[in-house]
């Protein structure tokens, strides 16, 4: 089942969850390599949730790895970098992950672009909290766990909350995926000294860093370096298990508490934050280097080399796919993010973006739809769901359409890990369900509100 | 599925291998041994209801399975362990017409006409049974001895359909629980574990009940808590009385390993489909089910109560879902 070792120490956990098999083997020691660049990068403009980055450079311009190529389109938005030296070759409409058709640029490579860049440390003892989430939110920098939220929204703590602890989130419980494993293992300082530019401003008792026990190097790495660290930091070893790496799992097993429904976790006190995120925060303000490249991990039972690699946000997928050697499936199934969350790809004519965090190229055989029985209630589902809730009773309501019902089993707490399909013995699409709800109980809310408002001012008038 | 066929699927792609029709087959292997046992005693009758049961059951699955892919609900293997559990459940010298008739009112009326498997309240073999014991009562309370030689048949077996039919055996052995009930008299516990006792199919051997019980609870497949609830409930309730009257009370062990009471708790009280799904629902039906059976066996006018307790607790399952909520996280209160 696991990866070639374990951590031995104590580990913590939270209660239900599951065991897929992890598959980690596959890329969990190939150190991270970096890709060269190729002939041109495709970069949507609304690569992160919130508003699309707005366009501030015109076709034909020339531009430098890691200028500036799109502003912050309102404070829920991050700014956009080139990631080559180059000249802005088509601006459009573009085909993007999970199929979307967004507004972008792409960028033709001068072939003598050099990885090298000047590097230049920023002035941090000249700033105060509102710059750094300024520098924050103009370096590009999003959530690289994969969900891509804008990260100085997060360090913008309002006035009256306050941070306790800073929390890095290690686990990657998803199988397969091991880039957060191989950032931690080979560059525990620059994780570190990220932690420390945060809590300049944060002003954090304590930072935690929770790592699943299967990557027990990553564990001690971490450990070695935050020992000697003035800025007291935690390695805690977590259980291997699904969703470990989900936020409210991670705060439960760590300080005990759950977050409580409809809030944060800066609620608890506990700024949350991706382990590769932070590493980009330190290589901003150490050298100016903005978001233009991160760590993917293609793996899968169907890819001649599975590896770790640093890409250049924007790199088209099929020259990531022949980089690690090409397909060797007639057929393979192709995912984007960890095979329980992520999304299949009709297509390879889409880029690198920055919530990329795996590629998995499957076979048919590992991706195959059952035939669906009835729910017998065997209850599986209730023991696996880390949330308490009962994808049983709401599964046979989804059946029904009875959205409305499902609202009274607190389906609007579902976070959508898939748990209860996973476990599933009638192969019910229980989580694929609770998101069609999800969506619909949404869309009825903003109705509600709009008919509302309309109804407010026909009484005004 | 061919190459050629487009495949669009959302997540997870990752799933557990074990799926229902899995589940149904392995309770239906676990079954085996009892059903080898009930051989031993009861010889061809054992056999003969046995499979009368399952054709009847599996005949009937497929006449009312209206959807597209008619053998799909034979697939799910749900009928053919009501069929067996049905069978396990009868006197050995019981007509084989009524025992088919037991079939179909059991698929039929226990889980067909619901909406199939997963949407029936009641357990669809006990109400098979049910209804048998309403419509046929003489011939379900007739038993048979268990040494009758494998390849005779007991009791009224071969009796012509809509007739009551003439035994061929002379012997008629009354069970334990009737003895209990009408003549005071207890068996001794070591006969009921090996299973030398008149009872049916199924009942009898306490030994290989208990045996496959906790096998099926090694593997998974059936979950302790109700099970524990009933056994516990029914030994402490009964175990009080015994305390104030050893003379007209059974004890507590003669209760366990008595009549249906494996049988029920290890195969029919643990039936996801009609049972509570959490585990706080769970203790609250088993503790229903042993005050029930405490209480038919000793005052009610049957002999035997775990079919009807059963029964009854089943009926009460949606409410008891509807109250036993888990919290959820993040929430204070189990709203």
């Amino acid at each position: 089942m696991s990866s070639s070792s374990t951590y031995s120490g104590k580990t913590r956990t939270f209660s239900h969850g599951i065991h897929p098999e992890e598959y980690k083997e596959l890329s969990s020691d190939c150190t991270i390599q970096r890709m060269p660049f190729v002939e041109e990068y495709m970069l949507p403009l609304g690569q992160h949730i919130g508003g699309p980055s707005k366009l501030i450079v015109t076709k034909g311009q020339k531009v430098n790895r890691g200028e500036k190529i799109a502003d912050a389109s309102g404070f829920v938005s991050v700014a956009l970098h080139s990631p080559v030296d180059g000249e802005i070759s088509d601006i459009g409409i573009f085909t993007n992950p999970n199929g979307q058709v967004l507004p972008g640029v792409k960028i033709k490579t001068d072939p003598y672009s050099t990885q090298v860049m000047e590097e230049k440390p920023r002035d941090l003892d000249k700033m105060d909290a509102a710059t750094f989430v300024n520098e924050v939110q103009s370096s590009g920098i999003v959530g690289l766990g994969g969900a891509a939220f804008p990260t100085h929204v997060k360090f913008a703590i309002p006035e009256d909350k306050n941070c306790k602890y800073i929390m890095l989130n290690g686990c990657e419980c998803e199988p397969f995926l091991t880039a957060d494993h191989r950032v931690m293992a080979e560059w525990p300082e620059v994780i570190v000294d990220g932690i420390n530019i945060l809590n300049r401003f944060a002003k954090a008792e304590k930072a935690y860093i929770g790592i699943e026990a299967n990557k027990p190097d990553a564990i001690e790495a971490l450990k070695k370096v935050a020992e000697k660290n003035d800025f007291p930091i935690e390695v805690i070893a977590l259980k291997v298990k699904y969703p470990q790496g989900a936020e409210k799992m991670m705060i439960t097993a760590i300080l005990g508490e759950e977050v409580p429904s409809g809030k944060l976790p800066l609620d608890l006190g506990v700024l949350l934050c991706n382990v590769g995120t932070i590493a980009a925060i330190s290589d901003w303000f150490r050298k100016s280097k903005p978001l233009i490249e991160r760590v993917v991990t293609i793996t899968g039972t169907a890819i001649k080399n599975p590896s770790n690699l640093l890409i250049p946000i924007g790199t088209p997928m099929k020259d990531v796919i022949d980089y690690c050697g090409g397909i060797t499936d007639d057929s393979p199934r192709i995912l984007l993010g960890g095979p329980m969350m992520g999304a299949i790809q009709k297509s390879l004519d889409i880029p690198v973006i920055k919530g990329t965090s795996g590629i998995l190229i499957l076979t048919q055989n590992e991706v195959r739809s059952l035939d669906e029985y009835n729910c017998i209630r065997c209850a599986k589902c209730v023991d696996a769901c880390p949330i308490f809730l009962n994808p049983s009773a709401l599964g046979l309501l989804a059946k029904k359409g009875l959205w409305e019902d499902m609202m009274e089993y607190n389906i609007m707490d579902c976070f959508e890990c898939a748990s209860c399909s996973f476990v599933c013995p009638s192969s019910i699409p229980l989580v694929q369900s609770f998101r069609v709800a999800k969506g619909m109980l949404r869309e009825q809310a903003m109705r509600d509100k709009a008919k509302e408002a309309k109804e407010a001012e026909e009484t005004k008038d | 599925m061919s190459s050629s066929k487009l495949s669009i699927s959302t997540a997870p792609f990752l799933k557990e291998k074990e799926t229902t029709p899995n589940i149904m087959l392995f309770v239906v292997y676990t079954l085996l041994p009892v059903l080898g046992v009930s051989f031993y005693y009861f010889g061809l009758s054992a056999v003969m209801i046995t499979l009368t049961a399952v054709f009847s059951c599996m005949l009937t699955e497929w006449m009312f399975n209206k959807s597209g892919d008619k053998l799909k609900s034979l697939k799910d293997g749900s009928g053919l362990l009501t069929g067996i559990l049905l069978a396990l459940t009868l006197p050995p010298g019981f007509p084989l017409w009524m025992v088919f008739v037991g079939g179909v009112a059991a698929i039929g009326l226990g889980k067909a006409m619901w909406g199939g498997l997963g949407q029936n309240v009641f357990n669809p073999a006990l109400l098979g049974r049910a209804f048998l014991q309403s419509a046929f009562p003489t011939a379900i309370t007739t038993w048979s001895d268990p040494n009758g030689g494998y390849f005779s048949f007991r009791g009224t077996n071969l009796a012509l359909p809509l007739f009551q039919g003439e035994p061929v055996d002379a012997v008629s052995g009354a069970t334990p629980l009737a003895q209990m009930k009408f003549e005071k008299v207890s068996t001794d516990w070591i006969e009921l574990l090996i299973g030398n006792v008149g009872g049916s199919l199924g009942e009898t051997c306490g030994a290989i009940l208990i045996l496959m019980g906790l096998f099926l609870l090694l593997k998974g497949i059936i979950k302790w808590r109700i099970p524990l609830a009933i056994i516990l409930t029914v030994s402490i309730f009964s175990g009080i009385f015994y305390l104030i009257d050893p003379e007209i009370y059974p004890s507590p062990i003669f209760m366990l390993l008595s009549g249906g009471m494996l049988l029920g708790t290890i195969y029919m009280a643990t039936d996801p489909v009609t049972t509570p799904l959490t585990s706080k629902g769970g203790w609250i039906f088993g503790i229903g089910v042993g005050i029930l059976i405490v209480l038919i066996r000793i005052w009610g006018g049957l002999p035997e109560g775990v079919m009807y307790a059963i029964l009854l607790m089943n009926a009460g399952t949606p409410l008891i879902n509807r109250f036993a909520k888990t919290r959820v996280y993040g929430h204070k209160t189990t709203k």
